[in-house]
């Protein structure tokens, strides 16, 4: 018995002794790498960015692209130094979080309607046919009520087959606030979420699998994040927006969904943006952190790396890099209030930048 | 210690090391499953309904137990003559030969075939191949990955049937010869009855591949979470549902869809028992 206490305090003691040998490293501000995890949206940005503030500062970031679900995850259980979420955190989630966190915007990006119809371009979809195609109410694509929004488009007589995500998605997120905007039968009947009881189609995983399936498939139509969507030869049909305009998603037709009002802890759904140039299922993707950075005993470097990457993260040098990998850089608006967010992060009750 | 007890005693613990992992499968299923049969109950394995929205949530299993049910079971019917066939030709009728050997490395190779391979050529190749020929409309549904699934199976019956049709004793197919029978009336009255039960066997390990199987069905079965009405409609497995949803679940969501492995669990442990018992009748 003695022998198993003795063996046990000697353990204790010597993870205490690595504990504090850590600590002075990590304070003599010698190298520190951080750690993300979240969203798998900004992924391809991210891994751009995030590889470029290696080279040139030396701080090693590593990011994990295991969802926006898995991301709030992994900050509440404080296993990485920032999170990555495509929804913001409902003032419930918040409140659930063991303390304050706030959003950092750090680019947009739009979810794109697909379709695979040859000949047919330049499709134009109102409020009213997104409704009812998405809900299974229009059924083939020579449907009077399509031709009648569509002049001079031949719409041939094939069923419309609507791919959705099998997967729960960010993406899945933004379309279905979109819909829920637009269409109270959509709000009633199906509502918003990372996935949904759908009325009608089938699914398939991920950007890839959908993209695939339209893509295999005459007929099809369906919802892909930008970032996919832009690098694929595959029709895009133009939505209305809700000044009546109809958009193609662009960079800058998504970028311009940003200029509206946005709130101070840039908590927002940009969808149905109401500037006239804005394609209208666009959003922000956020990076999540503790507004107070002294827990679990991490030093001050770790917390002064963590807020000087996102501070350069939103920086025009960065958000000039968004275009590169299909995302649209965010607004001098949105990114003047992702630094006055920054600035409000402490440690120890003191900011970190100034 | 003797080297007979050294062994005993490391036989014994390995063995025990698989166990406690099986125990802790269960167990750990069972503790992640009982939210959401808290929540629904045993309405929770008869309800079609699957609903993830916020504020709504509420799931049902049947549509995923019923389409895993149906794939499998139609994928054992499409893979039977075929199986049947290779195994009886193999083992019977060129048993021995270099056609069969070339044969049965074939065989044995699709088993080695990564499913997600079989998912890519059901979704390039066979599914627009049913589209052309216009068996089917879209393509997507149960047919085609029952279709895909049995031709998965199809080395698993095949290779243990014919490992049992080959060890029926010459003796009696020759006992049978001596009195007139013809080869047709050997194999169907002195072969196949011997062989029975290691063929049955052989069907009960594909059905159990084919209840299991994940990626091939998940490209292929149009992931629409519905009970199936038709051969041709699109619908969901167990396996597939899972496999899709689990990364952004939590709450309840992951305690549905832990709950729907371990019915897959305790689906699979069923039919192996009723082939075991009929087996065991058999013999």
């Amino acid at each position: 018995m003695r022998a198993i206490i003795s063996v046990l305090v000697l353990a204790v003691l010597f993870t205490a002794c690595q504990n504090s040998a850590k600590k002075t490293e990590k304070s003599s501000g010698e190298k520190v790498s951080l750690t993300a995890a979240g969203a798998t949206f900004p992924l391809p940005f991210y891994n751009l960015v995030f590889k470029n503030y290696t080279e040139s500062k030396g701080t090693l970031v590593t990011y994990g692209g295991i969802g926006s679900g898995g991301g709030i995850r992994s900050l509440t259980d404080k296993v990485v130094d920032f999170g990555a979420t495509d929804a913001y955190l409902e003032d419930k989630q918040l409140a659930e979080m063991p303390a304050p966190v706030v959003h950092i915007p750090t680019c947009l990006g739009a979810v794109v309607i697909a379709y695979n119809l040859p000949g047919v371009d330049e499709l134009k979809l109102s409020d009213e046919l997104l409704e009812k195609i998405f809900l299974g109410e229009i059924t083939k694509w020579n449907d009077p009520q399509i031709a009648a929004n569509n002049a001079g488009l031949k719409l041939p007589a094939k069923d419309i087959l609507f791919v959705h995500r099998s997967d729960g998605s960010g993406t899945t997120h933004i379309f279905s606030d979109y819909m829920t905007k637009i269409s109270t039968k959509w709000a009633e009947k199906v509502g918003t979420g990372k996935s949904l009881n759908w009325p009608v189609g089938m699914g398939a995983k991920g950007n890839p699998g959908v993209v695939g399936t339209i893509s295999q498939t005459e007929g099809a139509i369906g919802y892909v994040g930008s970032e996919f969507a832009f690098s694929q030869k595959i029709q895009m049909a133009k939505v209305q927006n809700s000044k009546g305009e109809y958009v193609l998603p662009t960079i800058a037709s998504v970028s311009a969904a940003a200029k509206g009002s946005i709130p101070d802890d840039t908590r927002i759904m940009l969808t149905n943006s109401s500037d006239p140039e804005s394609y209208p299922i666009s959003g922000f993707t956020w990076i999540i952190l503790y507004k107070e950075q002294s827990y679990n005993g991490r030093s001050l470097a770790q917390a002064e790396e963590t807020v000087k990457l996102l501070d350069w993260l939103v920086s025009t040098e960065a958000q000039a890099e968004a275009a590169n990998v299909n995302y649209a850089p965010l607004t001098e608006d949105a990114a003047a209030k992702a630094k006055a967010i920054l600035r409000s992060i402490t440690y120890d009750g003191k900011a970190i930048l100034n | 210690m003797n080297s007979d007890k050294i062994t005993k005693i490391v036989l014994f613990s390995v063995s025990f090391i698989i166990l406690f992992i099986a125990g802790g499968m269960v167990f750990s299923l069972v503790g992640g499953a009982i939210p959401s049969f808290k929540t629904f109950g045993l309405g929770f394995i008869t309800s079609s309904q699957w609903d993830p929205t916020e504020g709504k949530e509420s799931y049902g299993a049947l549509p995923f137990i019923a389409g895993t049910l149906i794939t499998s079971f139609a994928a054992l019917i499409i893979s039977f003559p075929l199986s049947f066939a290779t195994s009886l030709f193999l083992g019977e009728y060129y048993r021995n030969t270099r056609v069969a050997k070339v044969l049965g490395t074939m065989v044995d190779l699709l088993a080695g075939i990564p499913s997600i391979v079989y998912g890519l050529w059901g979704f390039y190749v066979l599914r627009p191949f049913l589209i052309d020929i216009g068996f089917e409309n879209q393509g997507f549904g149960v047919f085609t990955s029952s279709l895909v699934l049995a031709i998965m199976i199809i080395p698993y019956a095949t290779s243990l049937s014919n490992e049992i049709i080959s060890m029926v004793p010459n003796d009696l197919k020759e006992a049978a010869y001596s009195l007139g029978s013809t080869r047709y009336e050997v194999i169907m009255h002195v072969t196949v009855p011997a062989a029975r039960s290691g063929i049955f066997a052989g069907y009960i390990l594909s059905f159990g591949r084919a209840l299991g199987e994940t990626m091939a069905v998940t490209m292929l079965i149009g992931n629409a979470n519905i009970i199936p009405d038709s051969l041709f409609s699109t619908g969901n497995t167990m396996a597939s549902v899972i496999a899709n949803q689990f990364g952004e679940a939590d709450g309840l969501k992951l305690s549905a869809l832990i709950s729907i492995g371990l019915l897959l669990f305790v689906i699979t442990g069923i039919v192996n028992g009723i082939g075991k018992l009929i087996i065991k009748k058999m013999n």
